[in-house]
């Protein structure tokens, strides 16, 4: 989040740069620009009969944030409640919602020659969430899809 | 260009809600010079712009309106109906082609020369009719050309003399002007007058002739005060004072560019070249449209309800507004933190300048709500319009008398009750008031008046619609009521007067036809107060016949800061607004109420009522806390006229706070109508007690059903309940007025045909249902079980119970919605909850399995009594001697459902005292089966000769059980009976 704006603008046509994201054993890239800022952990306030995905509500400087549980959205284990998580703040349609992630790396700037589409294979809800992947030295990132993962589907459309 | 496009229907949207007021209050008073240079410069600015924008139509007819507008101000068209007519018309094509610009973009395509034709026609038979014969003085204004009127340039030069005397001997003005050279002051002052009166140069002229000389700017007020003394000067040399009102008009005419003012006698065909974008529009400063211009203290020339002063106003968009909102709401929140981390350090160098903080905190938080406030005649601008509309359409008169129209509310809120308020003001000009003839028959003013008030009430806006119309009949509302099948016309003799009225508000009381028989109000009504209620609002009536109708409104001052519960279930914390709550009850051990259950549905004895519970646990599935809560609050919550119980752990406190929408992935729950940050920064739901309602499928169908059944219930008030034990083994009960029977069956009677439970029954197949939708179960042994016997004309239906319990008149019957079908509400017997059955449900199920085809539900029975019951005279009286529980129990309200009047009279000696006290009976009916009670009968009744004529009835009774002499005592034959005996008097007398 120090990276100066300019190097985005000036480098954006051969590198992308992306806050790096820790999801259970997964990386993901969420775009720097669509990033608002990066809270540790806050009181998230429950909000019942919401979607699972929906982690509750946060208070972030007057404003009020819904948190989203990107491992339940990644249909990955969820976390046990003492383990520690990060919160990526995004703006969406002009709602602000927090990523709650098991923890955030630094922000990458990487080369458009190192990323691939997201192999087939995928399971389709996580290919509708990703655009594609960066390998790393250190694994494979998965670039994530922002409008997608807050797309949640109501739970009477879900079972129908 | 778009921007432009933009700006221009904002501000001509703005300018037409304005001018719709002033028009109609240039047509009252067409001599008042400032109204009408304000609608005159509007429609200006709106040719100008269009012709700026190359808006071919708007321009034509703003500028055919215009020249009617210019010789209204010149005199050379009268101001009358049809010419004002013209012109609201204009407005209105104008208003619909703005719509249709914001829309698509563009000018729809279309003729409007017909329009223009009109408008043009008015110009023109006024000029041809001046040419031909001299207007009367007193219809048009002095036919002399200004100047002359003014007295020519001496005059202007006189008073401009004085003036300049004053304005340099003034305390304010004085410092200005001190240095200067009076004489030439006062020739820059005449001639930018004379040249103003001889309308050869236009608006500004004047203030420039002042500014010249000024050492410093001129607000535009001290030039009105500068124009006041001109106007002072003139009156002293006995200049009218139309001139000098036409004369201040052109000289504090702001400058407008270029702003070319029809010169001499209209028609002025030259069209005003396309002024630019005027500078005013583009800067951030503007003029409030309908502002007359800086009119200082003008004598007579302002009334009272006039929009105040020169208000210099900036236009700041809503988002800017909501934000401003938002940090300020936020630094609300760090303000309260820092206030209780820093209690507990009493010597705290903070401490001083902390307070100071939370001063300016709560200043800017007033400061930055009163910026989403706006004066409520934003709200009325139109009704003026539409009452001078309406008053046409239905050829009364009527007057709108606006009161407190500066009562600011919220913006929200305001957008919101603007419809319901047009829709009172539209029934009560068409309901509420009569025509001219009606009104002077009853000793009233020619013409009505409709009173709108708003003001300030502790927290809350009420606004007062009134009139000084025929009112509200509640005979008429509650004919109404019956013959729409609402009430039984028991239920409706019952009802109070203030009772009756607030039927109005119900929905499906308001159709049309029915409205206008009943010259009630209604319309809708119940949607009026659906809206009101949306906002937390509520709406109240009063009325007396012949006097008019009131109904005050009562609503929040705003919606974005509501008043709000704190409750906490299984350490959650929710808000409940606090306009829907009405107390708050305790249900633990302590308090001595406990928590009772029917069918698993939780019920809670409040006073003499039942109340519905729902639990806020079960509600939104949460998990119960480690340990059980101390204590059980209800928390009793109202939506619309149906009152329920929320079960919640805790109450903690009434807190303002701040509403926020709920987030869109959050949208779809029903129960949430937003979210709040607490004190502690915690982000909680504020629960919309509405949808709890409707959730819990109790508040479903709201308003009518809730209502009905609430009446219905009042009107069943001190009615025979009969009392029985179900199949399950649950209470029951049934009004015993729709018992038509009672018989024992045993279970080698009951026969099963084609899956339908039926007996043999008086040489028919009566069908057979239980209770709950059971199917009929089949018992072992030779006992006897009681089937109730509900009879309509010519059919019948047999319900199965297992036990009679008991006949009880009830003290208080209680409504309450229940989760069953079958079940109308619950009421207390004896201290035990008892469902009170449907009647009609069974009537439905049974006869939609025997003809799919006529599936359609029948009416109900309270609703549609017997055929009978409605050709029954009120006034046909009944006499009852009778001691046993039967007639006290049975027959009296079989007999008042049937629509006569009842008395009952436990012996002979009780009714000779009936006699005494000079009661009159047309049919007197007496237990004669005994011979020594009919001998008691026979005695008293000796000396009672006038009563000698009255037909008497037998009855037989036996132990409460009826058997009737002969063919057996049932419903119909009683009621048979008696119709007969009464009409056999008619055929006497």
């Amino acid at each position: 989040m120090t990276s100066d704006p300019n190097i985005a603008l000036n480098s954006a046509a051969s590198t992308e740069g992306l806050v790096s994201i820790k999801v259970g054993r997964q990386i993901f890239g969420v775009p720097v620009l669509q990033v608002q800022d990066v809270i540790a952990q806050t009181p998230i306030n429950r909000v019942p009969l919401a979607p699972p995905e929906v982690a509750g509500s946060l208070n972030l400087r007057g404003r009020i944030v819904t948190a989203i549980d990107m491992r339940r959205r990644l249909k990955m284990e969820p976390r046990a409640p003492d383990d520690s998580f990060m919160s990526v703040i995004v703006e969406h349609r002009g709602e602000l919602y927090a990523l709650v992630v098991d923890d955030v790396g630094d922000v990458l700037w990487l080369s458009a020659s190192a990323f691939e589409p997201t192999p087939v294979t995928l399971s389709p809800a996580w290919r509708a969430m990703c655009h594609g992947l960066y390998r790393l030295e250190e694994g494979l990132l998965l670039t994530l899809h922002v409008g997608e993962v807050l797309t949640l589907v109501p739970p009477a459309q879900q079972a129908a | 260009m778009d921007d432009l496009v933009g700006d221009f229907i904002a501000e001509t949207r703005e300018g037409l809600e304005a001018l719709d007021s002033e028009l109609v209050r240039f047509e009252q008073r067409p001599d008042d010079p400032e109204t009408l240079s304000g609608i005159f410069r509007l429609i200006h600015t709106i040719k100008g712009t269009c012709g700026f924008l190359g808006l071919v139509r708007l321009q034509a007819v703003a500028h055919a309106a215009e020249n009617v507008l210019g010789g209204f101000r010149d005199g050379a068209a009268p101001v009358d109906r049809v010419a004002v007519s013209a012109v609201l018309d204009a407005l209105d094509l104008i208003r619909a082609l703005t719509d249709a610009l914001a829309e698509t973009g563009a000018e729809p395509p279309g003729d409007d020369s017909a329009l223009i034709a009109r408008l043009d026609a008015v110009l023109h038979a006024e000029a041809e009719a001046r040419t031909e014969a001299p207007p009367e003085p007193a219809a048009a204004p002095d036919p002399r050309s200004l100047i002359e009127q003014l007295g020519g340039d001496a005059t202007l030069d006189a008073a401009c003399e004085t003036v300049v005397q004053q304005a340099q001997a003034d305390a304010g003005l004085g410092t200005l002007f001190a240095q200067v050279d009076p004489d030439r002051l006062q020739a820059a002052v005449r001639n930018s007058l004379a040249d103003l009166a001889r309308k050869v140069r236009t608006g500004g002229v004047f203030t420039k002739a002042w500014a010249e000389f000024a050492i410093e700017p001129l607000s535009p007020s001290m030039v009105a005060a500068t124009f006041e003394l001109v106007a002072e000067a003139l009156r002293s040399l006995d200049v009218a004072e139309p001139a000098i009102d036409a004369l201040r008009v052109l000289a504090l005419e702001p400058p407008a560019p270029k702003m070319k003012l029809t010169a001499g006698p209209p028609p002025a065909p030259a069209p005003a070249p396309p002024p630019p974008p005027e500078p005013e529009l583009a800067a951030v400063v503007v003029q409030p449209p309908p502002a007359a211009p800086p009119s200082g203290a003008s004598p007579g020339a302002a009334p009272a309800a006039e929009p105040a002063g020169p208000a210099q106003t900036i236009r700041v968009s809503l988002d800017a507004l909501e934000h401003l909102m938002t940090v300020v709401s936020e630094l609300v929140l760090i303000r309260n933190q820092l206030i209780q981390t820093l209690r507990l350090e009493t010597d705290s160098p903070f401490a001083a300048p902390l307070n100071r903080l939370n001063q300016v905190t709560s200043e800017l938080q007033e400061g930055v709500m009163a910026t989403r406030m706006q004066p409520i005649s934003g709200a009325w601008a139109k009704l003026p319009r539409m009452v001078r509309d309406l008053a046409q359409e239905l050829g009364k008169q009527i007057d709108l008398v606006m009161i407190g129209q500066e009562t600011e509310l919220d913006r929200q809120v305001l957008e919101l009750i603007k419809d319901p308020l047009t829709h009172m003001i539209r029934n009560a000009a068409d309901h509420g008031l009569e025509g001219p003839a009606e009104r002077l028959a009853a000793g009233k003013s020619e013409s009505g008046c409709i009173t709108l008030q708003a003001r300030h009430e502790g927290g809350a806006i009420m606004i007062e619609v009134a009139d000084d119309g025929r009112g509200l009949s509640p005979d008429k509302i509650r004919a109404k009521a019956v013959g729409s099948g609402l009430l039984s016309p028991s239920q409706a003799e019952q009802m109070s007067d203030a009772e009756a009225r607030q039927l109005i508000f119900l929905a499906g009381f308001s159709t049309a036809d029915q409205v206008t028989s009943v010259s009630g109000r209604g319309v809708g009504m119940d949607v009026v107060r659906t809206n009101i209620e949306r906002i937390g609002g509520a709406v109240d009536l009063s009325s007396a016949e012949g006097a008019g109708t009131r109904f005050t409104i009562r609503i929040p001052l705003t919606l974005t800061i509501v008043s709000a519960l704190i409750v906490e279930c299984c350490g959650e914390r929710f808000a409940m607004p606090q306009s829907s709550v009405v107390e708050l009850v305790s249900a633990s051990g302590a308090s001595g109420r406990t928590i009772e259950h029917i069918d698993g549905t939780a019920v809670l004895r409040l006073r003499d009522r039942l109340l519905p519970l729902v639990s806020l646990q079960t509600l939104l599935g949460l998990q119960p806390a480690d340990e059980p809560p101390t204590e059980t609050c209800i928390v009793v919550a109202r939506v619309g006229a149906f009152t329920f119980g929320v079960i919640v752990d805790r109450v903690f406190d009434t807190e303002e706070i701040v509403v926020k929408p709920v987030a869109s992935v959050l949208r779809h729950l029903k129960l949430y109508s937003g979210a709040t940050i607490l004190g502690d920064g915690a982000v909680i739901l504020i629960l919309d007690l509405k949808g709890v309602s409707i959730e819990t499928g109790a508040g479903q169908g709201a308003g009518l059903q809730d209502e009905v059944t609430v009446e219905r219930a009042q009107g069943e008030e001190g009615a025979a309940i009969l009392v029985f034990r179900a199949a399950n083994d649950t209470l029951k009960a049934a009004p015993l007025a729709s018992v038509s029977r009672i018989e024992e069956v045993g279970a080698h009677q009951i026969e099963r045909v084609e899956g339908r439970t039926v007996i043999q029954y008086r040489g028919k197949l009566m069908p057979i249902v239980s209770t709950d939708a059971q199917p009929v179960e089949s018992w072992d042994g030779p006992g006897l079980r009681p089937l109730l016997v509900f009879t309509r004309e010519d059919r019948a239906i047999g319900l199965l119970v297992t036990e009679i319990v008991d006949i009880v008149e009830t003290v208080v019957p209680v409504a309450l919605e229940s989760a069953s079908p079958g079940a109308r509400g619950s009421l207390i017997i004896d201290g035990r909850a008892t469902e009170m059955i449907d009647v009609a449900y069974y009537w439905r199920r049974t006869l939609n399995h025997a003809e799919p085809a006529s599936a359609a539900a029948p009416p109900s029975p309270a609703a549609a009594p017997e055929g009978r019951a409605s050709t029954a005279a009120a006034d046909r009286r009944l006499l009852v001697i009778d001691q046993s529980p039967f007639s006290q129990f049975l027959l009296r309200p079989l007999l008042a459902q049937a629509g006569y009047e009842v008395t009952v009279a436990a012996n002979p000696e009780a009714a000779l005292a009936l006699y005494d006290a000079g009661e009159r009976f047309q049919l007197i009916m007496a237990d004669t089966s005994d011979p020594d009670e009919a001998r008691g009968l026979a005695t008293a009744f000796a000396r009672a000769d006038k009563w000698h004529a009255v037909p008497m009835l037998s009855l037989a009774l036996q132990n409460g059980v009826a058997k009737g002499a002969g063919a057996g005592l049932d419903r119909t034959t009683l009621l048979d009976t008696v119709s007969d005996a009464l009409g056999g008097l008619k055929g006497v007398a």
